[in-house]
Parts: C-alpha cells; structure tokens; sequence
C-alpha cells in the first residue's frame, strides 16, 4: 500500500510500518501511522470518550473499533449488580458512552464478552498485516498473528478514537530465534518466561520483537499469542511472529475472517509480509529450545525466573548490584529462603487465567492434567476462561465437569485475579501459581505471592499442593483421556 | 481547544518550590471516569488550610499561577492539567517545570512559562503588594507583565505554535485530515471491519 518501500530486505515489522504510514515525520517530528483494530475496554476509556465529547468529536471508525468489558466484571453472580462503586462506574461509563457514539460492546452476559485480547483474536477480527492498539499493555497479544499490536495511554485513545491513527516513532527490532523441540511437560509459557528471565524485565526496552525459529513456528496460535503477550514483561512495547499456515488455519471461517476473494487476497498479502532474507535486525537472541524446562518465577518482576527442577537463587549470586537489591528485596516479600528446591514450595492458591493464559487449549491442557486426578487439600484453584465463547466451547468439551470434579472454582469470564479489579483478590501472605503475566508485588491481593506458571505446571501444583510438573505426578491407573489425546 | 495568545487575569503566588502533582492532585481523585470536574481535586490537601493562597478572596477567580521551581515532578499523570484547567487557571509561571507535566499541559492548553528566579521573586512581592492585582501573559511577544513590572518568559518554539493556533494532538494530525482519508480509501477490502455484527 505504501507508494515509497524501500529497495532493501525488510523485517516484518518494518513492512507492517510502512503499509500503515499515512503521513511520513520530517525533522525529528513522528510519523502518522493507520490503526486497523482499536479494541476498547472499561478502564483506560471514559475519559477518552469525554475528551471527545468536550471537543464534539465524533468516533471516526466505528467499523474499526469494538469494546469489551473485562478488567472490573465479577467471574461469580454476573447477573447480579457489581458491587463495588469504582468497578460499577467505570462499566457503566463504558456503556453510556457506546451507546452514545456508536461503538459496538460486548457487555457482561452477553456471548462474545470476554478478556479483549482473548475475543478479537476469537472474533476473526484480529488476523496478520493489521495494525492494533487498545489502552492495555498486553495488546502485544496480536502479534502473534503477524500484526504491528501494541498498549496506547488514555489520551492515545481519544487520539485513536477521534483520528484512527498515531503519531509514533519507528521501534528498534530484535529477533529471538528459539530452535529446537520442547520436551513433554514444557510450553509456550516456559519459552517466554525463559526469554525474559535471559533478557530481563527491561531487555526489551524500546524494541518490537519478533519471534522466530522451529520452536516457535511448531507452537499453535494460542501459545504464540501466550509468548506475544508477555513481550510487555520484558519491556517490549510489542512481540509478533511471522505469519504461515497455522495462522491462516486460525483465522479462515472466523466471524470476521475475510471470505471468498478478499480471503484469497489477504492470504496473498500475508504471505509477503515475512522478514526478508538479509533483513537486519538492531539486536539478536538465540535460545535453544531442547534444553528447555517447565519454568517458575521466584520473585517479584517477570525476569526472577528459573527452571522449577533449580533452587531459589541467592541474591549473593547476582553481580549487578541492582540485581542483587532487587532479589533481596524480592525474597524478603515472598517470604522464600536461597536454597529452597522450588518443588519444595507449597501454594494456597492456583490461578488458571488472564489474557496469557485463558483460551481453549489451555483449559484443554489443564484438563488434561487433573482429569482422573483429585485436588490438593486446602488449595483453593480458580479456573477463568477468557471469555464467554471459551466457557461455551469448554462446556461443550465437558472440561467444566472435569475442573469441577477436582475440586476446583468454574468462573465466568474476565481479568480476574491476574489483577485482582474485581473480587477474585489473594488474600494477604497467600501464595498462588498463576497462569498470568505479573508477579508484582500485591498485584492479584494486597501482600499476596505469585509464582508464574504454565497451565501445564497450575494443573501438576494443584494436583500436589506444591509448584510441580506433569513430570512429578504419579501415573493414572487408567486409560488415556480424550483431554490427554487432543 | 482554544487558541491563545494573551491573557489577563487575577495571579496567584504559590511561594512552593517542587509542588509535585500528587500535590496537585492526590491519587484519591485519580479514579474518576472524567476528564473534566478536577477543580475540586486541585491541592486538595492544601486547600484544606484555611491560610493556602488559593483559600484567601483577593485570589478569588486566579487563572494564573506563579510557582516556585520545579512544579508538577512525580507521577506523569494528565490530571495534574486537568485540575488547573478546570480550576480556572490557564497559565502557569515557574523557573523550572518537570519534563512530562509541561508536555502534558501543552498537549492541553496550558501555558506554562518559564521565568528565571530573581523575576519570579519580583512578581511575588507585585502580588503581594497587592493581593488581587492581575497580570498580562502574552504569548506572541513572550511577555509577562505586572503593574509597571515586564519580564520575558521561555517556551519553545513549537509549544508556542500549537497553543497559538489551539491544536492539541488531535487537531494536529486533523490537520492530515486529506491524507488519512486518501488512506482509507486505498485500503483493502480483506482489513477486518467490527461493523455490522455477523
């Protein structure tokens, strides 16, 4: 689309820029970029749309934009009025203020409700070669499908709102190349949380990443979009994998997947967008996938994270000072002792949800761990789909009744306890295993501990009590289920 | 937003150095689902001493305020502009303003001059010579005036442009309001559309 590209190999992120510049930056001054998709939710809106109102800006894209209600929704009695004044307002506010512009919502009891990032991708909406934004850090999400999709402030919003583009400044590009095959019991959510704790929390700092190698092209949708949302934790402003036929698969015959020609035509488009071969990236990393193992995070960034067969390190160990501090200070809050076998450390509470973690097939792989298996005493285990049509697909599978019949909480859809907006909080000293992708201090409850999981090790610690992999667990007596087989 | 190019109004002499905005906006107010109605949350906490400047009646209705150095450091939140604009004030005089509020309030329409030390000390003791007096801010000659008192202020160039010609962010890329539509009309039919609901 664009009329100057340039006559040298490109990365996937520089095409996906210059097929979106609308107006090129002279002298220091950014450029203006397209905005395809700008997915909206409760919490970072209301004053966008005032800001439109104050001004007598109308919505320029209705047909561009799409909201949700997510961060604030209760997972239980959604029927009944939310409880909380702030929760209350901020959904109210989002619906007066679409129904007074236009703008198409997905409100709570409604079928396509949900974790945003988890119902444009499902709605078809979400597909390569697009440009998303959404005023949420995790918009990196998209990526996965090959598309330019980052987290935009309130005041972007309106700007997105009232304009459908940005004034941006181009990103540096950084590929992470994971080779190999990953061992049994290991996923998605164990590669990224290994690439972060390579690169660190702030190692991706003014980069777009892109992901790329064997590893990660043999991964289904639902684990890229898990390695593309965590980008962010890394500090990235956004992740994204190259397009191929499991994409194409993913979107092909979704609500709003282009059909006939225009299908033929974006398949077309898609297939060029690929980084070129020579295309020069600002900064390289390489991980190799075959030593891979299930990964936990031991304390308060994304980057404290190990392998979980290792130990709890000692902050002595750290030569960056900084490092050092901050592993003390992270010890201390999550009240763990250098030395301690992480398969030694027993949680009171599993969290299997959020936008990394909380599509069909990781409830399927979830499923397929505790199927035939009982819940740990007194550990409480919460599973939240990540949206509506999830819990319909995963009710239509029978894996409520398999969560159910361990033991465990079937909730309806939403943020949920990644961030603790609504009731779903850890109480304070509690420790949980959780799906998401923050392990900040107090961010699912005041004082509470989180350890980072993948679905895979949730379902192996709430088997035990303690952090474990499928690897630790005693094998069924029984046939293999169908959750196993799928 | 409207364009600016002077202004008269009642001063108010904030004789603080490093007014933070959680200063001039406590964190409590930052859950409001508006982006207008901050004027009660401006110095909420001072304002809760009768003696503040803002609490005394010949200050009444001040739309311009001369602060000491660095005012609006901490958090980079936008309500710290708000709050004064919707307060009342439109122009803002410090020897030093922190770097993410001054771009928030030129993003807003907030004139925010810069003025040396010895200056800011010579407006102070005008307006507390008496209380209530106005000043002239101009923003074509970059001019600030009190009674027979006339001192210069700093604002950069392209700060100065916008507020002049009252573009925020949106009026400016409005501005490429032909290019985005030329855009859009070149865009393919395959691009995902929210609209109409399948």
């Amino acid at each position: 689309m664009s009329t100057s590209i340039p006559d040298r190999p490109r990365t996937l992120a520089e095409k996906l820029w210059d097929d979106h510049l609308v107006v090129k930056g002279e002298g220091g001054e950014p450029d203006l970029i397209y905005i395809d998709l700008h997915l909206v939710h409760e919490v970072t809106s209301p004053q966008a749309f005032d800001g439109l109102r104050a001004e007598g800006r109308p919505v320029r894209r209705l047909d561009l934009t799409i909201a949700t209600e997510d961060h604030n929704t209760p997972t239980l009695d959604i029927d009944k009025p939310i409880a909380d004044l702030t929760s209350r307002t901020q959904i109210e506010t989002l619906r007066r203020n679409a129904a007074e512009f236009g703008v198409r919502l997905h409100s709570l009891g409604d079928k396509e409700q949900g974790i945003v990032h988890v119902v444009g991708p499902q709605l078809g909406l979400t597909m390569p070669g697009i440009t998303v934004v959404c005023g949420d850090s995790h918009t990196s999400t998209h990526g996965a499908f090959g598309s330019m999709a980052f987290g935009i402030g309130t005041s972007e919003v309106e700007h997105v709102l009232a304009t459908q583009t940005l004034p941006l400044k181009p990103f540096k590009t950084m590929a992470i190349t994971v080779e190999g095959e990953l061992k049994p019991g290991v996923s998605a959510k164990d590669i990224v949380l290994a690439i972060i704790a390579k690169i660190g929390a702030n190692g991706g700092q003014g980069y777009v990443l892109e992901f790329r190698g064997s590893a990660i092209r043999a991964l289904s949708m639902e684990g890229r979009m898990t390695i593309c949302n965590m980008s962010i934790e890394a500090g990235a402003r956004a992740g994204m994998v190259a397009p191929d036929e499991t994409t194409f698969a993913y979107v092909k015959g979704r609500p709003h997947a282009p059909t006939g020609q225009d299908w033929d035509d974006a398949v077309a488009y898609w297939r060029t967008l690929p980084s070129d071969e020579g295309a020069v990236y600002d900064a390289e990393v390489f991980l190799d996938a075959n030593e891979l193992e299930p990964f936990v995070t031991w304390g308060t960034n994304p980057g404290q994270g190990v392998s979980l067969s290792d130990v709890v390190p000692d902050p002595a160990s750290f030569d960056d000072p900084n490092e050092r501090a901050a592993a003390e200070r992270a010890l201390e809050y999550m009240d763990l002792a250098a030395g301690t076998p992480l398969k030694d450390v027993a949680v009171d509470a599993v969290f299997m949800g959020s936008c990394t973690n909380s599509r069909i097939e990781d409830l399927r792989q979830f499923a397929s761990i505790i199927q035939g298996r009982t819940k740990a005493e007194g550990v409480r285990v919460m599973v939240v789909p990540g949206s509506a049509r999830v819990r319909l697909e995963a009710e239509a599978e029978g894996l409520d009744k398999i969560i159910t019949d361990f033991g465990a909480e079937w909730r309806f859809a939403g943020c949920s306890m990644c961030l603790g907006m609504n009731p779903d909080q850890l109480a304070p000293g509690e420790r949980c295993a959780s799906t998401s992708n923050r392990n900040f201090e107090g961010r699912q409850g005041k004082g509470g501990r989180t350890h980072l999981v993948s679905p895979l090790v949730a379902a192996s610690t709430a088997v035990l009590g303690r952090l474990a992999s499928p690897s630790d667990l005693p094998a069924l007596s029984q046939e293999p289920t169908k959750a196993e087989v799928r | 937003m409207d364009a600016f190019t002077s202004h008269t109004g009642v001063a108010a002499p904030l004789k603080r150095s490093a007014v933070d905005t959680d200063q001039i906006i406590p964190a409590v107010y930052l859950k409001r689902v508006t982006k207008t109605g901050f004027d009660d949350a401006l110095f909420a906490n001072w304002r809760q001493d009768p003696s503040f400047v803002l609490n005394q009646p010949a200050y009444a209705g001040a739309s311009i305020l001369v602060a000491g150095p660095d005012f609006g450091t901490g958090s980079s939140r936008e309500h710290a502009v708000w709050a004064l604009r919707d307060y009342g004030f439109s122009v803002v005089l410090s020897p030093k303003f922190a770097d993410i509020f001054r771009g928030n309030a030129g993003k807003q329409g907030l004139v925010t001059g810069v003025i040396g030390e010895p200056e800011i000390e010579r407006i102070w003791a005008a307006l507390e010579a008496d209380p209530g007096t106005e000043m002239t801010v101009d923003l074509v000659s970059r001019t600030a005036r009190v009674g027979e008192f006339e001192t210069g202020f700093e604002i950069d160039d392209y700060t100065r442009w916008r507020l002049l010609e009252g573009l925020d962010d949106i009026g400016l890329t409005l501005r490429n309001e032909d290019k985005i539509a030329q855009f859009e009309a070149r865009r393919e039919a395959w691009r995902p559309r929210t609209l109409p609901v399948p």
